[in-house]
């Protein structure tokens, strides 16, 4: 129910009702409003309740396990979000002088260098708003690199045909022309499509490892050697980090330059609620290009944003000032509460809930994708067979799985596997948690067969039961309007 | 089972080509339209574009994914299917009649050699489903 439809003509929330307020002058008549103004008319107290009601609807990570592969809907921890409220971090306003900033400005200076450390990267710059924008400065500095050495004849970007959808759009708004490459039938590369693919137009390769099939890319250092000989750079895609940190470092596989989702890997706020962080660190070579400011520090001074005299090769500003520091804080503070000590603990717990999570399930006679390798932090089951025999397709479980009070798993992507789910369980979640999920999912396995119904009507315990998603989509209409009285 | 018709031919990509009087009929085949799932949006390109084989030629949206279509042949596009702008879902219910989706007038009949012919893409679609 919409607040608007509570409205009762004359009430209101008076607490929250100006007083006083002198008439504006000077305003012209045809400018003034003849209608009345359309605001709901409630009490403040329906406010308060329509609200907190619609709240208590969410799924949200706070409430329920959130599987949702490929986007690490990790706990975020409240220590995090305490320190970066705290009053010297939160009323710090972003045109303060350096002397007075230097407590927020040697906290992201040390981001910038765990981050570079833990990645294997030359540098680092905090500066892109969200994963997509930090693809973009990473191809847009590829770009630059070739463009200082005169080497413009490179037009096109190699793209694995998993990638996310944001690695084609984002070689493409930096004018590369998208080349798809195959996948073998493990997941891994194709190799042969790749030397075939490669020449002197390969401007680079975008690359997720573990990529979105939910599978380490072994060959990465031939596919690294490959590409460098070619006079190609690669980038790495940061959506998967969480399998590896702390064990292996992107840096030392051969990337040139990459994003890192802070939301993701490094427990800031995510989805919807966001916002999100998508830092850039560059090898040696790529390191003049990275988007401004970063944060600089030497002795007599301390620590000051660079200016442009700093770095007259940067791509540029991507934000305001400098991303958004609350989530820089809040990775700031989860990067020191695990230590290097616990650092490499992320990846070894994800790893583990996602196999033994996989494990379980093909046990119970879920269909793998790729039943032969091991999982990373996430993993692949295909509801092909059972759409097959059963008629119950992925959506149907993806939506049975939230009667059984479990948010989704991502469904039908990668766009590979059909009737696919890409399942995630995170490090932050208990054996018995990965336990209840799993006895839905066999649960669920068995009404596909038995009681294929109660997956086609799911979910039958939500507010909204089947949304018609065709026809949202064929005829979008998010605008209320006041019926005509 | 989709339906596969003796008569056309296909790509790799899922695209139908039947062969008329002069100009080539292009559209998805039912087994892409049964992957894909209702169809809410369809990108066509224009009257007058050249497209060439293996190259872009338009979008297809459902609510499940969003699919490039390529051009089986090179060509130049004579006439689209506009009523699929309107109902999208024409492709869903008909994909080799109602639901084609632009004509081309083809610059080299050899190229038409090198599609697959309805055997040929019934075992792609086969090996497809037993992965």
């Amino acid at each position: 129910m919409l607040i608007f439809e509570k409205s009762h003509p004359g009430r209101c929330a008076t607490a929250q009702a100006p007083a006083n307020s002198p008439e504006p002058k000077d305003i012209p008549t045809n400018l003034l409003r003849q209608s009345a103004l359309g605001l709901p008319e409630v009490s403040e107290l329906e406010v308060v309740r329509h609200y907190t009601r619609l709240s208590q609807k969410n799924f949200s990570i706070d409430t329920q396990f959130y599987p949702l592969g490929s986007c690490t809907m990790k706990y975020n921890p409240r220590s995090a979000h305490k320190i970066a409220n705290l009053p010297g971090f939160a009323n710090r306003h972003p045109y303060a002088l350096p002397a007075q900033s230097q407590g927020y400005l040697q906290c992201a200076f040390e981001l910038q260098t765990i981050l570079a450390e833990v990645t294997g990267m030359h540098a680092v710059s905090l500066t892109p708003m969200a994963g997509a924008q930090g693809e973009f400065a990473g191809v847009r500095m590829i770009k630059a690199y070739h463009d200082a050495r005169g080497d413009t004849a490179r037009t096109e970007m190699l793209v694995p045909d998993a990638a996310h959808g944001t690695n084609p759009a984002s070689a493409v708004m930096c004018g590369y022309q998208v080349r798809e490459l195959p996948t073998g039938p493990d997941g891994d590369i194709d190799l042969d499509a790749l030397k075939a693919a490669v020449g002197p137009q390969t401007a680079g390769i975008m690359l997720t490892n573990p990529s979105t099939l939910g599978v380490f890319e072994r060959n990465i250092k031939t596919v690294a050697e490959i590409i460098h000989q070619a006079g190609g750079l690669l980038y790495y895609d940061g959506a998967n980090l969480n399998a590896i940190l702390g064990k292996v470092r992107p840096g030392d596989m051969g990337f040139d330059v990459i994003h890192l989702n802070l939301h993701k890997t490094f427990a800031t706020p995510h989805g919807g609620g966001g916002p999100g962080a998508g830092p850039v660190a560059t090898a040696e070579r790529l390191t003049p290009y990275l988007p401004m400011p970063r944060v600089l520090h030497e002795e007599a001074t301390g620590y000051r944003f660079q200016t442009e005299s700093d770095c007259p090769e940067s791509i540029g500003q991507l934000s305001a000032f400098m991303g958004n520091a609350g989530v820089i804080l809040r990775a700031y503070a989860y990067v020191r509460l695990l230590g290097k000590e616990g650092m490499h603990r992320v990846a070894e717990f994800a790893t583990l809930n996602a196999n033994y999570l996989m494990v379980k399930l093909k046990e119970a006679g879920f269909t793998l994708a790729y039943p032969t390798r091991r999982a990373t932090h996430e993993f692949i089951v295909t509801f092909a067979p059972q759409e097959k025999k059963f008629k119950v397709n992925a959506m149907d479980v993806a939506k049975r799985l939230l009667d059984a009070d479990f948010h989704a798993p991502t469904t039908y992507f990668p766009l590979l596997i059909p009737e696919c789910l890409l399942i995630e369980p995170t490090e932050t979640e208990s054996k018995q948690i990965l336990d209840t999920f799993a006895e839905a999912m066999v649960m669920i396995l068995q009404e596909a067969a038995n009681a294929p119904e109660k997956l086609r009507d799911a979910p039958q315990t939500l507010p909204r039961q089947r949304l018609d998603e065709v026809r949202a989509a064929r005829e979008l209409d998010l605008r209320w309007q006041p019926t005509a009285t | 089972m989709s339906k596969i018709p003796n008569e056309l031919k296909y790509t790799a990509s899922h695209e139908w080509l039947r062969e008329d009087d002069g100009t080539v009929t292009i559209g998805i085949t039912d087994n892409a339209q049964s992957l894909l799932g209702d169809l809410v949006f369809v990108d066509l390109p224009e009257v007058g574009a050249q497209l060439t084989a293996g190259g872009d030629a338009g979008v297809v949206e459902s609510v499940k994914a969003a699919s490039d279509i390529y051009s089986p042949v090179t060509g130049e596009v004579v006439e689209v299917n506009e009523a699929l702008n309107d109902s999208p879902e024409q492709i869903n219910r008909d994909p080799y009649g109602e639901g084609w989706l632009f004509r081309l007038k083809l610059s080299d009949n050899t190229e038409l050699d090198k599609l697959l012919d309805a055997k040929a893409y019934t075992a792609q679609v086969e090996e497809g489903e037993s992965h």
